[in-house]
């Protein structure tokens, strides 16, 4: 690869890569995120190779395979551009009708298109899904139009030239953009994202350091994940857009190592960025430099939280500290260091590209642009749904989420993670975004959204989270570690037929000093399960306690009852 | 395994990461790949290496859940147990392979065929409850299925 030297250049090249390829030359896009890789998806790309080689297809037809488009629920997908046309289920043995009928003859192959339940008829575009018709999906988009593993394909769709832009603007002008912009942090707390890039620039110190958080602890969730392994590139450019505003030069990509295919394409994609010279030294000519690492988690939810990923970085144990002093002033290596989530990094190309006035116009007063969400639980479209702030519970669940199967209820959905707030029916139209949540007693954390029907216990639920948050308190302070402990003893023996008059007021009180006194965020915000679901399922804790009964027939309580 | 050849691979991995500190993490995981699991003399190379005090490493090691200091079963079975596998019944799942190999999560089978782990979420959700076992994703997953997918794996 050469090294692209300017501006004028990168555009130069986008035009001699568009040159080589043909807009009328379908091409079929297979998804092997690893999702559809669960349902076999390797065997299918594998499939289409052979295939194409032995049906002669070679000058008809193109392969690509791309990352995650959020659809998981119907995997394997393959869609054939330019007509889009949207195949699902798609296993090995289909492939060869495809290829003969759909891009020899031109017919559809009807048994693979998608079914709408709901007026009955088979839909042949994939704009036309009704999961795909209500989202706007502005970041994950991309990642249908690209092969993770080729910088090409990223420069293609006018990738890096939001960097080619910034690098001839000031970093003060780009942080006032960011600002302007109203972009919130998508890891959870939704801080203001050009604050923090301001106060990590004005810093005292000379090295500086970028950091992305792509520890993605939340189990229900891997929009991250998908953007990761998907469409690294967007991750790296807002990065360094970020750093040359900042004024860092060195950074890190800390991924999760239960993500091996995250690695494995964040690892290319800053190998092929740096071929480019699009990342290292000297970025296209313009004298700024701006070096990238990746490490990896070691499986500790904490070390999402900033203090502890530094920790972490840093070869040490990952607890987290008290923040007195902001890792803006002293982060990683005492250092100021500035962190932001893969999503909040993905949206930086996307604001210095259209402008702070456009992106500003998405979303509701507080809380601009979009959000992806992971919708999963008992729901029948599960997947990446991507809206704009402010879409209500309702259209996510219902309109793209297709309701919850097996003709069940909806009882509530959990937002934030194992750390949000259960919330119920008669709360369907709350617009979703920072504020409104953290108002409902749940949290916007980084978007993972679990549907539960009737079936579904809540007390158990409490449980099963406090559990999980008892596992990964780090240990550090008092509150989080024996208050997760006790709670959890609390609702063993609730779920178990065995709890007293009381434990509901002894769960608060415990609840109300973890909220004050704990160190983190993760013990602060760990009685939110709890809480949010004695707020609005109250019944269900006293059907327990009093009648040693589970409403919803989860519980094994019948043989305590009985005594 | 010979002591040495385990040291050799150690030596070669602290090399990869030229010795830095701060990488101690990706140098266990390395290492931990290399050997299988982490035994005490892999964490003194470490520790020499990276110039680390070995009880600073042997925290990291017990700190993160990635970390195994005892042999792992040729095939390393992990049970998602994240919530949108929890709320399709992955702990029935997990419950019937325990039943099926005899031994409890964490542990390995007698012969080293299998080690049980549960994992909080591998993120591919909608197939949910998934079971990985070494690299290879099942999906949908029910205790009916269990001895079936095991079969697999000698």
């Amino acid at each position: 690869m050469v090294k692209i030297k300017s501006p004028a250049e990168l555009g130069a090249l986008k035009n001699s890569i568009m040159e080589k390829r043909q807009a009328e030359k379908p091409v079929i896009t297979i998804c092997n995120g690893t999702g559809c890789q669960a349902y076999g998806s390797k065997s299918v790309v594998a499939a289409f190779e052979n295939e194409v080689k032995k049906q002669n297809l070679e000058s008809k037809v193109d392969l690509k395979v791309i990352g995650c488009p959020g659809f998981c629920e119907r995997g394997t997908l393959v869609v054939i551009k330019p007509k889009d046309i949207f195949y699902q289920r798609v296993l090995p043995k289909d492939v060869p009708e495809i290829l003969s009928e759909t891009i020899g003859k031109g017919n559809i192959v009807n048994r693979l298109l998608f079914t709408d339940r709901a007026r009955n008829e088979k839909i042949v575009k994939e704009g036309d899904v009704p999961f795909y018709k209500s989202q706007m999906r502005l970041i994950l988009g991309n990642n249908e139009l690209i092969d993770p593993e080729k910088i090409d394909d990223y420069i293609a769709i006018g990738g890096y030239t939001a960097l080619a832009k910034a690098l001839q603007m000031t970093p003060e002008t780009i942080i006032a953009e960011v600002k302007k912009s109203g972009l919130r942090g998508r890891g959870g707390a939704g801080f203001p994202t050009g604050n923090k890039w301001e106060s990590t620039r004005n810093a005292h110190g000379d090295i500086k350091y970028i950091i992305c958080n792509a520890d993605e602890g939340d189990p229900g969730a891997f929009m991250d994940r998908s953007l990761v392994e998907g469409n690294p590139h967007s991750v790296l450019e807002g990065m360094i857009i970020g750093a040359y505003a900042i004024g860092g030069h060195e950074g890190y990509v800390y991924v999760r190592n239960e993500y091996p295919l995250a690695v494995k394409n964040m690892r290319l994609a800053i190998e092929q960025a740096e071929a480019y010279g699009l990342l290292g030294d000297n970025i296209l000519g313009s004298g700024f430099s701006f070096h990238l690492q990746i490490r990896r988690g070691g499986g500790a939810f904490v070390c999402g939280e900033s203090t502890a990923l530094m920790a972490s970085l840093e070869g040490k144990v990952g607890e987290p500290r008290a923040k007195y002093i902001h890792t803006s002033e002293q982060g990683l290596f005492g250092k100021p260091s500035n962190l932001n989530n893969v999503e909040t990094w993905a949206n930086v190309p996307l604001i210095i590209n259209k402008g702070a006035d456009w992106y500003s116009k998405i979303g509701t007063a507080g809380s601009k642009g979009t959000k992806i969400f992971a919708l999963v639980g008992n729901i029948t479209n599960t997947g990446l749904v991507e809206v704009p702030m402010g879409t209500t519970l309702r259209t996510i669940v219902f309109d793209i989420g297709g309701g919850i199967p097996k003709g069940r209820k909806f009882k509530a959905v959990q937002t934030g993670g194992p750390s949000g707030g259960m919330i119920p029916e008669k709360l369907l139209d709350l617009p979703v975004d920072f504020d409104e949540l953290t108002k409902a007693g749940s949290m916007m954390g980084s978007g993972g959204m679990i549907v539960m029907d009737e079936k579904t216990c809540m007390v158990e639920m409490a449980r099963y989270y406090t559990n999980f948050l008892m596992g990964e308190s780090c240990g550090k302070c008092v509150p989080c570690r024996e208050g997760l402990r006790q709670m959890k003893y609390i609702l063993d023996s609730i779920t178990e037929g065995r709890g007293k008059e009381g434990d509901i007021e002894l769960l608060q009180d415990l609840a109300a000093t973890m909220v004050d006194a704990s160190l983190c965020q993760l013990g602060q915000s760990a009685s939110n399960p709890v809480m949010s679901s004695i707020r609005y399922f109250r019944d269900e804790y006293e059907a327990h306690i009093k009648e040693h009964k589970c409403p919803a027939g989860v519980c094994k309580i019948a043989a305590a009852a009985a005594k | 395994m010979p002591e040495n050849e385990n040291k050799a691979k150690v030596k070669e991995v602290i090399k990869k990461y030229h010795k830095d500190k701060s990488t101690l993490i990706d140098v266990l995981h390395d290492t931990q790949a290399a050997i299988g699991y982490l035994p005490r003399e892999a964490l003194e190379t470490i520790s020499a290496g990276l110039d680390i005090p070995l009880s600073k490493v042997f925290s990291v090691v017990t700190f993160f859940k990635a970390f195994s200091l005892t042999p792992r079963g040729r095939h390393l079975i992990n049970v998602c147990l994240g919530t949108a596998c929890h709320v399709r019944g992955a702990d029935k799942v997990v419950e019937q392979i325990e039943k099926e190999l005899g031994i409890k999560t964490g542990e390995n089978t007698a012969d080293l065929r299998f080690t049980l782990e549960t994992v909080n979420c591998v993120g591919a959700c909608a197939l949910g409850p998934i079971v990985v076992i070494g690299e290879d994703l099942h999906g949908e997953m029910t205790p009916e299925k269990v001895s079936e997918v095991l079969k697999n794996y000698s």
